[in-house]
Protein backbone atom coordinates (compact mmCIF):
# COMPACT_ATOMS: atom_id res chain seq x y z
CA UNK A 1 0.00 0.00 0.00
CA UNK A 2 3.22 2.37 0.80
CA UNK A 3 4.02 1.66 -2.27
CA UNK A 4 1.16 2.84 -4.29
CA UNK A 5 0.15 5.87 -2.53
CA UNK A 6 4.43 6.52 -2.96
CA UNK A 7 4.06 6.25 -7.05
CA UNK A 8 0.38 8.13 -7.36
CA UNK A 9 2.11 10.96 -4.84
CA UNK A 10 4.76 11.58 -7.78
CA UNK A 11 2.30 10.36 -10.46
CA UNK A 12 -0.32 13.35 -9.97
CA UNK A 13 2.22 15.47 -9.23
CA UNK A 14 4.13 15.23 -12.50
CA UNK A 15 3.40 17.46 -15.08
CA UNK A 16 3.75 14.66 -17.41
CA UNK A 17 0.68 13.33 -16.46
CA UNK A 18 -1.44 16.39 -17.24
CA UNK A 19 -0.08 17.24 -20.43
CA UNK A 20 -0.64 13.91 -21.70
CA UNK A 21 -3.65 13.12 -20.35
CA UNK A 22 -4.70 16.94 -21.88
CA UNK A 23 -3.67 15.88 -25.17
CA UNK A 24 -5.38 13.04 -25.32
CA UNK A 25 -8.66 15.11 -24.24
CA UNK A 26 -8.37 17.40 -26.59
CA UNK A 27 -7.36 14.76 -29.79
CA UNK A 28 -10.86 13.11 -28.79
CA UNK A 29 -12.80 16.25 -28.83
CA UNK A 30 -11.23 17.37 -32.12
CA UNK A 31 -11.17 14.31 -33.80
CA UNK A 32 -14.71 13.03 -32.15
CA UNK A 33 -16.71 15.81 -32.01
CA UNK A 34 -15.47 19.58 -33.33
CA UNK A 35 -14.29 18.15 -36.60
CA UNK A 36 -17.88 16.27 -37.25
CA UNK A 37 -19.47 19.28 -36.09
CA UNK A 38 -17.99 21.57 -38.68
CA UNK A 39 -18.60 19.33 -41.47
CA UNK A 40 -22.15 18.95 -40.17
CA UNK A 41 -22.38 22.56 -40.23
CA UNK A 42 -20.80 22.91 -43.48
CA UNK A 43 -22.85 20.70 -45.14
CA UNK A 44 -19.45 18.69 -46.34
CA UNK A 45 -19.30 15.08 -45.75
CA UNK A 46 -17.43 13.83 -48.21
CA UNK A 47 -14.45 12.55 -46.32
CA UNK A 48 -16.47 9.44 -46.18
CA UNK A 49 -18.24 10.02 -42.42
CA UNK A 50 -21.78 9.52 -43.61
CA UNK A 51 -24.65 11.51 -43.94
CA UNK A 52 -25.08 14.30 -42.03
CA UNK A 53 -28.05 12.56 -39.94
CA UNK A 54 -25.24 10.15 -39.57
CA UNK A 55 -22.90 12.25 -38.32
CA UNK A 56 -25.13 14.11 -36.08
CA UNK A 57 -25.80 10.50 -34.47
CA UNK A 58 -22.52 10.06 -33.70
CA UNK A 59 -22.26 13.05 -31.65
CA UNK A 60 -25.10 12.82 -29.45
CA UNK A 61 -25.18 11.36 -26.32
CA UNK A 62 -26.76 8.12 -26.71
CA UNK A 63 -23.35 7.42 -29.12
CA UNK A 64 -20.51 9.41 -25.93
CA UNK A 65 -19.62 5.71 -25.13
CA UNK A 66 -18.83 4.36 -28.37
CA UNK A 67 -16.92 7.80 -28.86
CA UNK A 68 -14.70 7.39 -25.75
CA UNK A 69 -14.11 3.62 -27.04
CA UNK A 70 -13.14 4.52 -30.37
CA UNK A 71 -10.01 5.97 -30.49
CA UNK A 72 -8.48 4.19 -27.46
CA UNK A 73 -6.95 1.12 -29.54
CA UNK A 74 -4.40 3.01 -31.37
CA UNK A 75 -3.76 7.00 -30.44
CA UNK A 76 -5.52 6.80 -27.18
CA UNK A 77 -3.49 3.53 -26.51
CA UNK A 78 -0.59 4.96 -28.03
CA UNK A 79 -0.57 8.17 -25.53
CA UNK A 80 -1.14 6.00 -22.57
CA UNK A 81 1.79 3.91 -23.64
CA UNK A 82 4.13 6.58 -23.98
CA UNK A 83 3.03 7.85 -20.01
CA UNK A 84 3.70 4.45 -18.83
CA UNK A 85 6.86 4.11 -20.43
CA UNK A 86 8.17 7.28 -19.25
CA UNK A 87 6.75 6.59 -15.61
CA UNK A 88 8.75 3.57 -15.57
CA UNK A 89 11.51 3.95 -18.15
CA UNK A 90 12.70 7.58 -16.53
CA UNK A 91 12.85 5.82 -13.09
CA UNK A 92 16.57 4.36 -14.01
CA UNK A 93 18.04 6.96 -15.57
CA UNK A 94 17.01 9.31 -12.71
CA UNK A 95 17.96 6.58 -10.10
CA UNK A 96 14.76 6.86 -8.46
CA UNK A 97 14.60 2.95 -9.08
CA UNK A 98 17.83 2.89 -6.37
CA UNK A 99 15.63 4.80 -4.04
CA UNK A 100 12.64 2.32 -4.26
CA UNK A 101 14.57 -0.63 -4.17
CA UNK A 102 16.62 0.29 -0.89
CA UNK A 103 13.98 1.90 0.72
CA UNK A 104 12.24 -1.07 2.21
CA UNK A 105 9.00 -2.72 0.38
CA UNK A 106 9.55 -6.21 -1.87
CA UNK A 107 10.52 -5.60 -5.56
CA UNK A 108 7.23 -7.11 -5.91
CA UNK A 109 5.39 -4.79 -4.33
CA UNK A 110 7.44 -1.88 -5.67
CA UNK A 111 6.54 -3.10 -8.90
CA UNK A 112 3.16 -3.84 -7.84
CA UNK A 113 2.69 -0.04 -6.48
CA UNK A 114 3.40 1.37 -9.74
CA UNK A 115 1.55 -0.90 -11.83
CA UNK A 116 -1.54 -0.12 -9.40
CA UNK A 117 -0.93 3.73 -9.82
CA UNK A 118 -0.13 4.00 -13.33
CA UNK A 119 -3.95 1.88 -13.47
CA UNK A 120 -5.44 4.66 -11.18
CA UNK A 121 -4.42 6.90 -13.84
CA UNK A 122 -5.47 5.17 -16.77
CA UNK A 123 -9.13 4.98 -15.01
CA UNK A 124 -8.70 8.68 -14.63
CA UNK A 125 -8.03 9.25 -18.19
CA UNK A 126 -10.82 7.36 -19.16
CA UNK A 127 -13.26 8.90 -16.97
CA UNK A 128 -12.51 12.27 -17.86
CA UNK A 129 -12.68 11.33 -21.55
CA UNK A 130 -16.46 10.05 -20.72
CA UNK A 131 -17.17 13.33 -19.09
CA UNK A 132 -15.56 15.18 -22.02
CA UNK A 133 -16.97 13.20 -24.54
CA UNK A 134 -20.45 13.21 -22.70
CA UNK A 135 -20.34 17.23 -22.33
CA UNK A 136 -19.46 17.50 -25.68
CA UNK A 137 -22.39 15.29 -27.25
CA UNK A 138 -24.88 17.04 -24.61
CA UNK A 139 -23.49 20.39 -25.32
CA UNK A 140 -24.26 19.70 -29.30
CA UNK A 141 -27.18 18.16 -28.14
CA UNK A 142 -28.33 21.21 -26.66
CA UNK A 143 -27.11 24.25 -29.22
CA UNK A 144 -28.23 21.39 -32.44
CA UNK A 145 -32.10 21.13 -30.17
CA UNK A 146 -31.70 17.11 -30.34
CA UNK A 147 -33.20 15.27 -27.28
CA UNK A 148 -30.85 14.50 -24.52
CA UNK A 149 -31.23 10.45 -24.49
CA UNK A 150 -28.73 8.60 -23.17
CA UNK A 151 -27.20 5.43 -23.82
CA UNK A 152 -28.47 2.30 -20.92
CA UNK A 153 -26.92 2.30 -17.61
CA UNK A 154 -25.11 -1.02 -18.91
CA UNK A 155 -24.08 0.12 -22.22
CA UNK A 156 -22.21 2.67 -20.35
CA UNK A 157 -20.45 0.26 -17.86
CA UNK A 158 -19.61 -2.04 -20.81
CA UNK A 159 -17.85 1.04 -22.63
CA UNK A 160 -15.83 2.39 -19.61
CA UNK A 161 -15.23 -1.60 -19.02
CA UNK A 162 -13.97 -1.46 -22.37
CA UNK A 163 -11.85 1.69 -22.49
CA UNK A 164 -10.50 0.79 -19.15
CA UNK A 165 -8.70 -2.75 -20.37
CA UNK A 166 -8.12 -1.42 -23.77
CA UNK A 167 -6.14 1.70 -22.31
CA UNK A 168 -4.80 -0.70 -19.19
CA UNK A 169 -3.02 -3.08 -21.77
CA UNK A 170 -1.21 -0.47 -23.36
CA UNK A 171 -0.42 1.08 -20.19
CA UNK A 172 1.05 -2.05 -18.98
CA UNK A 173 3.26 -2.91 -22.30
CA UNK A 174 4.38 0.80 -21.35
CA UNK A 175 5.42 -0.62 -18.04
CA UNK A 176 6.78 -3.78 -19.79
CA UNK A 177 8.68 -1.78 -21.93
CA UNK A 178 10.05 1.29 -19.68
CA UNK A 179 11.58 -2.21 -17.38
CA UNK A 180 12.77 -4.08 -20.26
CA UNK A 181 14.90 -1.01 -21.86
CA UNK A 182 15.54 0.39 -18.81
CA UNK A 183 14.97 3.96 -20.31
CA UNK A 184 12.63 6.31 -21.48
CA UNK A 185 13.61 6.88 -24.65
CA UNK A 186 14.32 3.66 -26.29
CA UNK A 187 10.48 2.11 -24.42
CA UNK A 188 9.07 5.15 -26.04
CA UNK A 189 10.43 4.57 -29.71
CA UNK A 190 9.78 0.65 -29.14
CA UNK A 191 6.22 1.17 -27.90
CA UNK A 192 4.74 3.73 -30.94
CA UNK A 193 6.87 1.84 -33.50
CA UNK A 194 4.87 -1.12 -32.72
CA UNK A 195 1.18 0.34 -31.90
CA UNK A 196 1.16 2.91 -34.63
CA UNK A 197 3.07 1.76 -37.52
CA UNK A 198 4.16 -2.02 -37.43
CA UNK A 199 0.79 -3.65 -36.55
CA UNK A 200 -1.30 -1.41 -39.40
CA UNK A 201 2.02 -2.90 -41.70
CA UNK A 202 1.08 -6.01 -40.43
CA UNK A 203 -2.24 -5.25 -41.60
CA UNK A 204 -1.43 -4.24 -44.91
CA UNK A 205 0.85 -7.35 -46.11
CA UNK A 206 -2.15 -9.58 -44.34
CA UNK A 207 -4.42 -8.39 -47.07
CA UNK A 208 -2.16 -10.12 -49.06
CA UNK A 209 -1.16 -13.31 -46.90
CA UNK A 210 -3.82 -14.97 -45.18
CA UNK A 211 -1.95 -16.14 -42.48
CA UNK A 212 -0.56 -12.84 -41.85
CA UNK A 213 -3.70 -11.55 -41.54
CA UNK A 214 -4.97 -14.24 -39.15
CA UNK A 215 -1.99 -13.50 -37.19
CA UNK A 216 -2.72 -9.35 -36.92
CA UNK A 217 -6.18 -10.03 -35.21
CA UNK A 218 -4.65 -11.25 -32.29
CA UNK A 219 -1.90 -8.79 -32.02
CA UNK A 220 -2.38 -6.24 -28.96
CA UNK A 221 -3.50 -3.49 -31.38
CA UNK A 222 -5.63 -5.89 -33.21
CA UNK A 223 -7.29 -7.86 -30.02
CA UNK A 224 -7.92 -3.82 -28.69
CA UNK A 225 -9.22 -2.66 -32.09
CA UNK A 226 -11.89 -5.68 -31.82
CA UNK A 227 -12.74 -5.00 -28.41
CA UNK A 228 -13.53 -1.83 -29.64
CA UNK A 229 -15.36 -2.95 -33.03
CA UNK A 230 -17.38 -5.51 -30.94
CA UNK A 231 -18.35 -2.62 -28.50
CA UNK A 232 -20.13 -0.90 -31.50
CA UNK A 233 -17.32 2.01 -31.72
CA UNK A 234 -16.24 1.58 -35.43
CA UNK A 235 -15.87 4.00 -37.97
CA UNK A 236 -11.96 4.45 -36.69
CA UNK A 237 -8.31 4.17 -37.42
CA UNK A 238 -7.35 0.70 -35.51
CA UNK A 239 -11.25 -0.48 -35.31
CA UNK A 240 -11.67 -4.02 -36.69
CA UNK A 241 -14.70 -6.40 -36.34
CA UNK A 242 -12.93 -9.73 -37.05
CA UNK A 243 -13.34 -10.79 -33.40
CA UNK A 244 -16.24 -11.67 -31.13
CA UNK A 245 -16.22 -9.39 -28.00
CA UNK A 246 -15.59 -12.33 -25.48
CA UNK A 247 -12.70 -13.29 -27.36
CA UNK A 248 -10.92 -9.89 -27.71
CA UNK A 249 -11.76 -8.96 -24.50
CA UNK A 250 -10.04 -12.18 -23.07
CA UNK A 251 -7.16 -11.23 -25.29
CA UNK A 252 -6.63 -8.05 -24.26
CA UNK A 253 -6.73 -8.90 -20.61
CA UNK A 254 -4.48 -11.72 -21.39
CA UNK A 255 -1.89 -9.17 -23.01
CA UNK A 256 -2.42 -6.68 -20.14
CA UNK A 257 -1.20 -9.64 -17.25
CA UNK A 258 1.44 -10.67 -19.55
CA UNK A 259 2.91 -7.72 -19.69
CA UNK A 260 2.47 -6.54 -15.88
CA UNK A 261 3.89 -10.21 -14.97
CA UNK A 262 6.64 -9.76 -17.47
CA UNK A 263 7.61 -6.45 -15.86
CA UNK A 264 6.89 -7.82 -12.25
CA UNK A 265 9.28 -11.12 -13.03
CA UNK A 266 11.99 -8.47 -14.55
CA UNK A 267 12.31 -6.21 -11.69
CA UNK A 268 12.65 -8.99 -9.09
CA UNK A 269 14.87 -10.80 -10.94
CA UNK A 270 17.25 -8.61 -12.29
CA UNK A 271 20.30 -6.65 -10.92
CA UNK A 272 19.65 -2.96 -10.44
CA UNK A 273 23.32 -1.60 -11.48
CA UNK B 1 28.32 -7.51 14.04
CA UNK B 2 25.92 -5.52 11.82
CA UNK B 3 27.31 -6.72 8.72
CA UNK B 4 29.22 -9.64 8.45
CA UNK B 5 30.14 -10.97 4.47
CA UNK B 6 31.91 -14.53 4.03
CA UNK B 7 33.53 -14.90 0.63
CA UNK B 8 31.34 -12.47 -0.76
CA UNK B 9 32.14 -12.16 -4.26
CA UNK B 10 30.38 -10.72 -7.69
CA UNK B 11 31.64 -11.66 -11.88
CA UNK B 12 30.21 -9.89 -14.73
CA UNK B 13 31.14 -12.19 -17.33
CA UNK B 14 35.38 -13.13 -16.97
CA UNK B 15 35.87 -10.04 -14.98
CA UNK B 16 35.39 -10.54 -10.89
CA UNK B 17 34.33 -7.38 -10.11
CA UNK B 18 34.27 -7.78 -6.12
CA UNK B 19 36.69 -11.00 -4.50
CA UNK B 20 35.76 -13.29 -1.58
CA UNK B 21 35.27 -10.11 0.24
CA UNK B 22 34.79 -10.59 4.08
CA UNK B 23 33.58 -7.52 5.77
CA UNK B 24 32.81 -7.17 9.29
CA UNK B 25 31.06 -4.17 10.85
CA UNK B 26 30.32 -3.72 14.46
CA UNK B 27 27.46 -2.47 16.33
CA UNK B 28 27.75 1.34 16.51
CA UNK B 29 30.77 2.40 14.97
CA UNK B 30 31.72 4.21 11.79
CA UNK B 31 32.88 1.76 9.41
CA UNK B 32 35.27 3.51 6.25
CA UNK B 33 34.99 1.74 3.11
CA UNK B 34 38.17 2.52 0.96
CA UNK B 35 39.32 1.88 -2.21
CA UNK B 36 40.75 3.24 -5.58
CA UNK B 37 37.83 4.23 -8.37
CA UNK B 38 36.93 0.57 -9.82
CA UNK B 39 37.91 -1.31 -6.67
CA UNK B 40 34.48 -2.96 -5.94
CA UNK B 41 33.16 -0.41 -3.24
CA UNK B 42 29.98 0.13 -4.71
CA UNK B 43 29.31 -3.14 -5.84
CA UNK B 44 30.10 -4.49 -2.45
CA UNK B 45 27.38 -2.15 -1.43
CA UNK B 46 25.09 -2.42 -3.96
CA UNK B 47 25.04 -6.25 -2.51
CA UNK B 48 24.76 -5.12 0.92
CA UNK B 49 21.42 -3.65 0.17
CA UNK B 50 20.22 -6.32 -2.09
CA UNK B 51 20.38 -4.43 -5.38
CA UNK B 52 22.81 -6.70 -6.82
CA UNK B 53 22.67 -10.11 -6.38
CA UNK B 54 25.97 -12.15 -5.45
CA UNK B 55 27.95 -14.76 -7.58
CA UNK B 56 28.75 -16.40 -4.53
CA UNK B 57 29.32 -16.06 -1.35
CA UNK B 58 26.56 -14.71 1.75
CA UNK B 59 26.07 -11.71 3.50
CA UNK B 60 24.00 -10.78 6.61
CA UNK B 61 23.42 -7.12 7.34
CA UNK B 62 21.51 -6.57 10.64
CA UNK B 63 20.96 -10.08 10.96
CA UNK B 64 19.05 -10.38 7.61
CA UNK B 65 19.57 -11.38 4.45
CA UNK B 66 20.74 -8.22 2.14
CA UNK B 67 17.60 -6.38 0.63
CA UNK B 68 14.80 -7.82 2.95
CA UNK B 69 12.60 -5.66 3.89
CA UNK B 70 13.18 -6.04 7.37
CA UNK B 71 16.59 -5.19 7.10
CA UNK B 72 15.91 -2.65 4.73
CA UNK B 73 13.47 -0.52 6.90
CA UNK B 74 16.18 -0.26 9.25
CA UNK B 75 18.94 1.02 6.90
CA UNK B 76 19.30 4.21 5.77
CA UNK B 77 21.66 4.07 2.25
CA UNK B 78 22.83 6.66 -0.40
CA UNK B 79 24.92 4.71 -3.35
CA UNK B 80 26.63 7.11 -5.67
CA UNK B 81 24.74 10.41 -5.71
CA UNK B 82 21.23 11.01 -4.75
CA UNK B 83 17.87 9.39 -6.87
CA UNK B 84 15.08 11.57 -7.35
CA UNK B 85 12.55 13.14 -8.82
CA UNK B 86 13.13 16.00 -10.81
CA UNK B 87 10.08 18.05 -10.91
CA UNK B 88 9.28 17.47 -7.66
CA UNK B 89 10.24 19.81 -4.41
CA UNK B 90 12.89 17.94 -2.36
CA UNK B 91 10.16 17.65 0.41
CA UNK B 92 7.31 16.22 -1.68
CA UNK B 93 10.89 13.87 -2.78
CA UNK B 94 10.62 12.85 0.89
CA UNK B 95 7.22 12.54 1.00
CA UNK B 96 7.55 9.82 -1.51
CA UNK B 97 10.32 8.11 0.14
CA UNK B 98 8.18 8.86 3.25
CA UNK B 99 5.66 6.51 2.04
CA UNK B 100 7.67 3.84 1.05
CA UNK B 101 8.92 3.51 4.41
CA UNK B 102 6.12 4.09 6.13
CA UNK B 103 6.98 7.07 7.81
CA UNK B 104 5.35 10.81 8.63
CA UNK B 105 5.27 14.00 6.87
CA UNK B 106 6.06 15.62 10.06
CA UNK B 107 9.51 12.85 10.31
CA UNK B 108 9.98 14.37 6.69
CA UNK B 109 10.31 17.61 7.70
CA UNK B 110 12.60 16.89 10.68
CA UNK B 111 15.13 15.15 8.61
CA UNK B 112 14.80 18.20 6.13
CA UNK B 113 15.91 20.20 9.48
CA UNK B 114 18.53 18.01 10.26
CA UNK B 115 20.53 18.78 6.74
CA UNK B 116 19.60 22.70 7.03
CA UNK B 117 17.34 22.34 3.92
CA UNK B 118 13.81 23.68 5.33
CA UNK B 119 14.24 26.95 3.59
CA UNK B 120 14.62 25.18 -0.01
CA UNK B 121 12.17 22.25 0.73
CA UNK B 122 9.66 23.54 -1.78
CA UNK B 123 12.02 24.27 -4.47
CA UNK B 124 12.07 21.66 -7.21
CA UNK B 125 15.03 19.05 -6.92
CA UNK B 126 16.43 19.72 -10.41
CA UNK B 127 16.71 23.65 -9.18
CA UNK B 128 19.01 22.05 -6.34
CA UNK B 129 23.05 22.77 -6.55
CA UNK B 130 24.84 19.59 -5.66
CA UNK B 131 25.39 20.12 -2.54
CA UNK B 132 22.03 20.23 -2.08
CA UNK B 133 21.10 17.46 -3.74
CA UNK B 134 24.03 15.24 -1.43
CA UNK B 135 22.05 16.86 1.56
CA UNK B 136 18.56 15.70 0.76
CA UNK B 137 20.34 12.29 -0.28
CA UNK B 138 21.64 11.96 3.22
CA UNK B 139 17.85 13.53 4.31
CA UNK B 140 16.43 10.34 2.82
CA UNK B 141 18.97 7.69 4.59
CA UNK B 142 18.00 9.35 7.81
CA UNK B 143 14.10 8.92 7.57
CA UNK B 144 12.98 6.63 10.37
CA UNK B 145 16.32 7.02 12.29
CA UNK B 146 18.13 3.76 11.13
CA UNK B 147 20.09 1.65 13.09
CA UNK B 148 22.79 1.38 10.26
CA UNK B 149 23.74 3.95 7.46
CA UNK B 150 25.47 3.30 4.10
CA UNK B 151 26.92 6.30 2.65
CA UNK B 152 28.98 6.20 -0.12
CA UNK B 153 30.57 9.06 -1.32
CA UNK B 154 28.32 11.40 1.37
CA UNK B 155 30.75 14.71 1.14
CA UNK B 156 30.51 14.68 -2.90
CA UNK B 157 29.79 18.51 -4.00
CA UNK B 158 29.98 19.78 -0.67
CA UNK B 159 31.48 23.03 -0.13
CA UNK B 160 34.17 22.78 3.18
CA UNK B 161 31.80 24.26 5.20
CA UNK B 162 28.98 21.36 4.22
CA UNK B 163 31.51 18.78 4.57
CA UNK B 164 32.91 19.61 8.21
CA UNK B 165 28.69 19.45 8.75
CA UNK B 166 28.78 16.18 7.38
CA UNK B 167 31.42 14.96 9.49
CA UNK B 168 29.42 16.25 12.70
CA UNK B 169 26.50 14.61 11.54
CA UNK B 170 28.21 11.66 11.39
CA UNK B 171 29.60 11.86 14.40
CA UNK B 172 26.30 13.00 16.07
CA UNK B 173 24.80 9.98 14.63
CA UNK B 174 28.00 7.67 16.20
CA UNK B 175 27.18 9.44 19.55
CA UNK B 176 23.16 8.34 19.55
CA UNK B 177 24.68 4.66 18.73
CA UNK B 178 24.04 4.46 14.95
CA UNK B 179 26.51 2.51 12.88
CA UNK B 180 27.78 3.98 9.78
CA UNK B 181 29.46 2.41 7.20
CA UNK B 182 31.09 4.97 4.90
CA UNK B 183 32.65 4.63 1.71
CA UNK B 184 35.32 8.17 1.36
CA UNK B 185 37.61 9.13 -1.07
CA UNK B 186 38.72 11.51 1.00
CA UNK B 187 41.38 9.67 3.28
CA UNK B 188 41.64 12.74 5.91
CA UNK B 189 38.09 12.71 6.56
CA UNK B 190 38.02 8.90 7.08
CA UNK B 191 40.98 9.13 9.50
CA UNK B 192 39.36 12.13 11.20
CA UNK B 193 35.68 10.17 12.12
CA UNK B 194 36.18 6.36 11.26
CA UNK B 195 37.02 3.84 13.93
CA UNK B 196 37.65 1.13 11.68
CA UNK B 197 38.22 1.08 8.06
CA UNK B 198 38.74 -1.76 5.55
CA UNK B 199 40.39 -1.01 2.18
CA UNK B 200 39.68 -3.16 -1.07
CA UNK B 201 41.84 -3.30 -3.88
CA UNK B 202 41.05 -4.83 -7.03
CA UNK B 203 37.60 -6.12 -5.67
CA UNK B 204 39.59 -7.60 -3.26
CA UNK B 205 39.90 -6.95 0.82
CA UNK B 206 43.26 -6.37 1.11
CA UNK B 207 43.07 -5.01 4.84
CA UNK B 208 40.36 -4.35 7.94
CA UNK B 209 41.03 -2.76 10.86
CA UNK B 210 41.33 -0.01 13.09
CA UNK B 211 42.78 3.00 11.61
CA UNK B 212 45.20 3.32 14.11
CA UNK B 213 46.59 -0.29 13.92
CA UNK B 214 46.63 1.14 9.78
CA UNK B 215 48.95 3.34 10.57
CA UNK B 216 50.78 0.73 12.25
CA UNK B 217 53.39 1.87 15.33
CA UNK B 218 54.62 5.04 16.48
CA UNK B 219 57.79 6.43 16.36
CA UNK B 220 58.96 9.07 18.45
CA UNK B 221 61.71 11.39 16.76
CA UNK B 222 63.91 12.82 18.91
CA UNK B 223 66.56 15.62 18.07
CA UNK B 224 69.37 16.42 21.57
CA UNK B 225 73.20 17.00 22.16
CA UNK B 226 75.23 16.15 22.53
CA UNK B 227 73.31 13.43 19.95
CA UNK B 228 76.40 10.31 20.38
CA UNK B 229 75.68 10.57 24.17
CA UNK B 230 71.37 10.61 23.47
CA UNK B 231 71.93 7.87 20.94
CA UNK B 232 73.62 5.67 23.76
CA UNK B 233 71.15 6.73 26.16
CA UNK B 234 67.81 5.53 24.28
CA UNK B 235 67.09 2.07 23.32
CA UNK B 236 65.69 0.63 20.69
CA UNK B 237 66.86 3.37 18.01
CA UNK B 238 68.18 4.24 14.83
CA UNK B 239 69.50 7.55 13.34
CA UNK B 240 67.37 9.23 10.21
CA UNK B 241 68.32 12.75 9.14
CA UNK B 242 70.52 13.65 11.90
CA UNK B 243 67.37 12.64 14.74
CA UNK B 244 66.64 9.63 16.86
CA UNK B 245 63.93 7.88 15.57
CA UNK B 246 62.82 5.69 18.87
CA UNK B 247 60.24 3.15 18.63
CA UNK B 248 57.84 3.86 21.79
CA UNK B 249 54.57 4.80 22.55
CA UNK B 250 53.73 8.17 23.15
CA UNK B 251 53.37 7.48 26.57
CA UNK B 252 57.56 6.39 27.00
CA UNK B 253 58.02 10.12 25.61
CA UNK B 254 58.41 11.36 29.38
CA UNK B 255 60.67 8.76 30.16
CA UNK B 256 62.90 9.15 27.90
CA UNK B 257 63.17 12.66 28.29
CA UNK B 258 63.85 12.11 31.97
CA UNK B 259 66.74 10.02 30.76
CA UNK B 260 68.54 12.20 28.70
CA UNK B 261 68.37 14.64 31.16
CA UNK B 262 69.61 12.91 33.69
CA UNK B 263 72.68 12.05 31.66
CA UNK B 264 72.91 15.43 31.12
CA UNK B 265 71.74 16.29 27.57
CA UNK B 266 69.76 18.56 25.84
CA UNK B 267 66.80 17.43 24.77
CA UNK B 268 65.44 20.24 21.31
CA UNK B 269 62.80 18.50 20.19
CA UNK B 270 60.44 15.42 20.85
CA UNK B 271 57.16 14.91 18.81
CA UNK B 272 55.43 11.27 17.93
CA UNK B 273 55.89 10.25 13.59
CA UNK B 274 53.02 8.37 12.74
CA UNK B 275 51.89 7.16 8.91
CA UNK B 276 48.77 8.95 7.62
CA UNK B 277 46.06 6.90 6.71
CA UNK B 278 46.97 8.17 3.11
CA UNK B 279 50.66 7.20 2.84
CA UNK B 280 49.11 3.47 3.92
CA UNK B 281 46.46 3.56 1.07
CA UNK B 282 48.81 4.11 -1.50
CA UNK B 283 51.46 1.29 -0.19
CA UNK B 284 48.43 -1.24 0.43
CA UNK B 285 46.92 0.08 -3.03
CA UNK B 286 50.19 0.88 -4.85
CA UNK B 287 49.78 0.21 -8.90
CA UNK B 288 46.09 0.39 -8.98
CA UNK B 289 44.96 3.61 -9.99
Amino acid sequence: MGSYRAELLRLVKWPATWVLIGVWLVMTLTFGYVFNYVAYKSGDTSRGGGSGAQLMAQMMPAEAAEAVVRGLPMFGGAIVLVLAALAVGSGYGWGTWKTTLTAGPRRISAMGGTLAAVGTIVVVLVALTFVVDFGAALSIATMENQSWSMPSFDHVVQGLGAAGLIAGMWAAMGVFLGVITRGPALAVGLGLLWSIVAENLLRGVGALLGPVADVTKVLPGGAAGNLAGAFGATGAPGVLTDLSGVTASLLVAGYLAVFALIAAWLTVRRDLV
Amino acid sequence: MIVTTEKLTKRYGDKTVVDAVELNVRAGEVYGFLGPNGAGKTTTIRMLLGLVKPTSGTARVLGEPPGSPKALLRIGSLIEGPGFFPYLSGRDNLRVHARRRDRTDIEVDAVLEQVDLSDAKNAKFKSYSLGMKQRLGVAAALLGQPELLILDEPTNGLDPAGMADMRDLVRELKRQGQTVLLSSHLLGEVEEICDRVGVISNGRLVAESSVQELRGDTVLLVRADPFDIAERVVENSSVVDGALHVHASEEDAPKIVRALVEADVDVREIRPLRRTLEEVFFEMTAGVR
